[in-house]
């Protein structure tokens, strides 16, 4: 066993732990938080069902950015929805024998990653061409655009240019969940897609990517629009209703 | 506190805006004065220690509002809501785009309550809260209406409103409030009302009204006040009571009462609709006032409670009400119950005054002489907290069509402006949110640029010369700045007001 497959052993593990937990504990942590007043942006739906739809069109097509800039939603909308196919054709690495979805979905995959670089440079160029954007970012938002491209470029490195052993990948991700470690096929590229990765997995409870299970919980787009119809009470503001 | 007070330019074709960093720097209201501070139980001063108690406050907010927290995580900077704010178009300073108003509580947010905040401050925006910081936020927030038309466009419906609420909860938590708001809430609980005006007075000013719509229309229209045993309890915004043209709307809304037969009152107790308590995000203030509603009502006996024109009333009225003091329906603990066995829940609770004359008008109880209004062109201004933050009649968007089908009930010219402006794209008036104050004027001018020039096209193209309004806010503040943009200054008025015009008294005695 190579020095190298064991810090990617050992990375992988740590990630994974500090991805699910710390997004655990941040999810626990909104959904413990009350909202003490109906807030949703209105026109909003009157029903549970409604507000379903509601968030199904935001999250599926991101119905307010389409409404709000049309080119930061193309780039954006781009990015995301190349990360879910790459992210999907990626599961291939995990299971045995591989699902079926999963390998309809693969010539997807593989042409997403060209969406992703498409969507991620459009958003890049964005926050350096236009004013008001530059003005707004931090260091931070280009690191994670830079770093999520360096991902997508890296994959796709080794799928055209330097192509890996993807056998002995899978090897070695399987072995990882089964608790029986294999060794990681020595290649430069592949330590840095690797590497690359589980440093997104593990900003990524503490960052701005907190987004994706934010907008689950955005006050302005989850709740129904019925305050007339029924008293909703927050527990620490009922307690004044009984002073 | 500018010297001087100047429109901007209307814009041909509304373009991407420079950025003029810094050019509202100096704009903020009077601060509140220890009295002020004190009378509605906050800190005269920033006191030794301030820092500290703004962190531990802004901790206590974030476990009490999850819009707040998550608001702080949420944001990604993608900047789809940086063009969209009326003070940013309207003055170009690049801190009244809503996510950098958002990022001056952000960063210090991300100081002290997240990891990389504390580890590595500068690549993630964070900052420590000095003097500097808070002044920032005074400023600033105090160039926010909380209008929520960011909120519209946000791929995670961040509400700006939410965080400047939360900013002027901590500014006043520490001591540093602001004067018109703070000195108006506390008159609203000394008074009973905005403006200060006490009973005698409003019992004369009402007397007043009786004899001037007597003499106009020959019909002896009641404004009754404190009548224990009436069906409705009307609370309207005070302004409906003296100032123009806010009160052409009040004898609307008595006109309206008289010709349905439906028997009303206001109440000295509760004359007041505004809750100002909701610009300083203070969920106490916010209950305290509206617990005077809830007391009059009980006293009077009404059987239902109607809203006057009043944009963040409404939004109050609307969708707080039920949860501040339980005026609605559906509630199942005894302080809800109290209230809503009184209540008629045949009706909705509370209504909105343009609801009550829409339902009306749909059951041809109301007959109008529409050429009455022949003389206007009308265009309607939809209030921001009305758009975006309430709602009128039983589905989505019943808040834009009940106006406008008020108004084309009982005016013949009607013209919409640009849809980029109206519905739920509303552009705030420029004096929402606490802003409506004289040392603000610069502010208010810069800010109702992208309202003025979506007029400007219809009073062009259509002649409109009129723009109905349903907010009392909406209809001080276009008084005050049309002139500024070459418009006459009584082109604004209420959507009762046209009821006023056209309402036919007679029909009612058959």
């Amino acid at each position: 066993m190579s020095v190298a497959s064991i810090v990617f052993g050992v990375l992988f593990c740590v990630a994974t732990v500090v991805l699910l937990g710390g997004l655990a504990l941040r999810i626990a942590d909104y959904a413990r938080t009350p909202a003490p007043l109906k807030i949703p942006t209105t026109p909003a739906p009157v029903t549970r069902g409604g507000v379903v739809l509601r968030m199904v069109r935001e999250v599926v097509f991101f119905e307010s950015l389409f409404k709000g800039s049309l080119w930061t939603w193309l780039f954006g909308w781009l990015f995301h929805a190349s990360l879910a196919l790459v992210l999907a054709r990626h599961l291939r690495y995990f299971t045995e024998p591989v699902w079926g979805w999963v390998v309809l979905v693969q010539p997807l995959g593989i042409l997403a990653g060209f969406g992703m670089v498409a969507g991620l440079a459009g958003l890049l160029v964005r926050r350096f061409a236009v004013e008001r954007i530059r003005y707004i970012s931090t260091p931070s938002d280009y690191l994670m655009l830079v770093l999520l491209l360096a991902i997508a470029v890296s994959g796709l490195a080794m799928k055209y240019l330097a192509p890996t052993d993807v056998v002995g990948v899978k090897k070695f991700f399987l072995g990882l969940m089964y608790f029986d470690w294999q060794p990681l096929p020595a290649d430069g590229v592949l330590y840095l897609h690797l590497a690359l990765v589980a440093a997104l997995m593990i900003v990524f409870p503490f960052s701005k990517l907190l987004h994706a299970p934010g907008v689950f919980f955005s006050p302005s787009r989850n709740q129904v629009d019925n305050p007339r119809e029924a008293r909703h009470l927050a527990p620490w503001a009922a307690k004044l209703d009984r002073s | 506190m500018a010297a001087e007070v100047k429109a901007p330019a209307l814009r041909e074709f509304p373009s991407p805006t420079p950025l003029l960093p810094g050019a509202m720097e100096e704009s903020r209201p009077y601060v509140a004065n220890e009295k002020i501070q004190q009378t509605i139980g906050f800190p005269g001063e920033l006191g030794e220690g301030w820092e500290k108690r703004a962190i531990d406050h802004m901790g206590t907010l974030l476990g009490k509002y999850r819009s707040l927290k998550v608001y702080m995580d949420s944001c990604v900077h993608c900047g789809a809501c940086a063009d969209k704010c009326h003070y940013f178009i309207g003055t170009q300073d690049p801190k009244n785009m809503p996510v950098a108003r958002q990022d001056l509580m952000r960063s210090v947010y991300r100081r002290y309550f997240t990891l990389p905040g504390k580890l590595v401050p500068k690549l993630v925006g964070a900052r420590d809260l000095t003097r500097e910081v808070m002044d920032e936020w005074y400023t600033y927030f105090n160039q926010c209406s909380e209008c929520r038309r960011c909120s519209v466009f946000c791929p995670y419906g961040i509400d700006t409103a939410e965080v400047t609420m939360a900013a002027k909860e901590i500014l006043d938590h520490v001591g540093y409030g602001q004067k018109y708001t703070n000195e108006i809430i506390g008159k609203v609980h000394k008074i009973g009302n905005n403006l200060g005006l006490p009973g005698p007075a409003l019992a004369d000013t009402l007397t007043g009204l009786e004899e001037d719509t007597k003499e106009e229309t020959g019909v002896d229209v009641r404004f009754p006040v404190d009548e224990a045993g009436a069906e409705v309890l009307l609370v309207t915004p005070s302004a409906d009571f003296f100032a123009e043209p806010h009160v052409d709307s009040l004898i609307g809304y008595a006109k309206v009462f008289h010709a349905a037969g439906i028997s009303w009152t206001l109440s000295s107790k509760a004359s007041e609709a505004g809750n100002f308590g909701l610009f300083i995000g203070n969920y106490e203030q916010l209950r305290t006032i509206a617990l005077r509603i809830r007391e009059a009502a009980l006293e009077l006996g009404v059987k239902r409670i109607i809203v006057g024109e009043c944009g963040h009333a409404w939004r109050v009225a609307y969708s707080f009400w039920n949860t501040l003091v339980g005026i609605g329906a559906g509630g199942t603990d005894p302080f809800a119950v109290q209230l809503q066995s009184q209540l008629d829940l045949r009706y909705r609770q509370p209504m909105h005054i343009c609801e009550f004359t829409w339902d009306l008008i749909e059951r041809g109880a109301l007959k109008f002489d529409k050429e009455a209004n022949d003389h206007r062109v009308v265009t309607f201004h939809d209030s921001c907290n009305v758009a975006r933050g309430s709602r009128m009649g039983d589905h989505a968007g019943g808040q834009f069509e009940i106006p406008r089908a008020i108004i084309r009930a009982v005016a013949n010219k009607y013209v919409e402006m640009t849809p980029d402006t109206t519905h739920e794209k509303t552009f705030c008036c420029g004096g929402g949110g606490g802003l409506l104050t004289d040392e603000l004027l610069d502010l208010r001018v810069k800010g109702a640029l992208p309202r003025m020039e979506a007029l400007r096209r219809v009073a062009d193209e259509h002649g409109v010369n009129f723009m109905a309004a349903i907010c009392a806010i909406c209809k001080a503040q276009f008084t005050k700045v049309l002139p500024y943009y070459g418009f006459k200054m009584n082109m604004i008025g209420g959507v009762h007001q046209l009821v006023s015009t056209a309402i036919r008294l007679d029909a009612a005695e058959h």
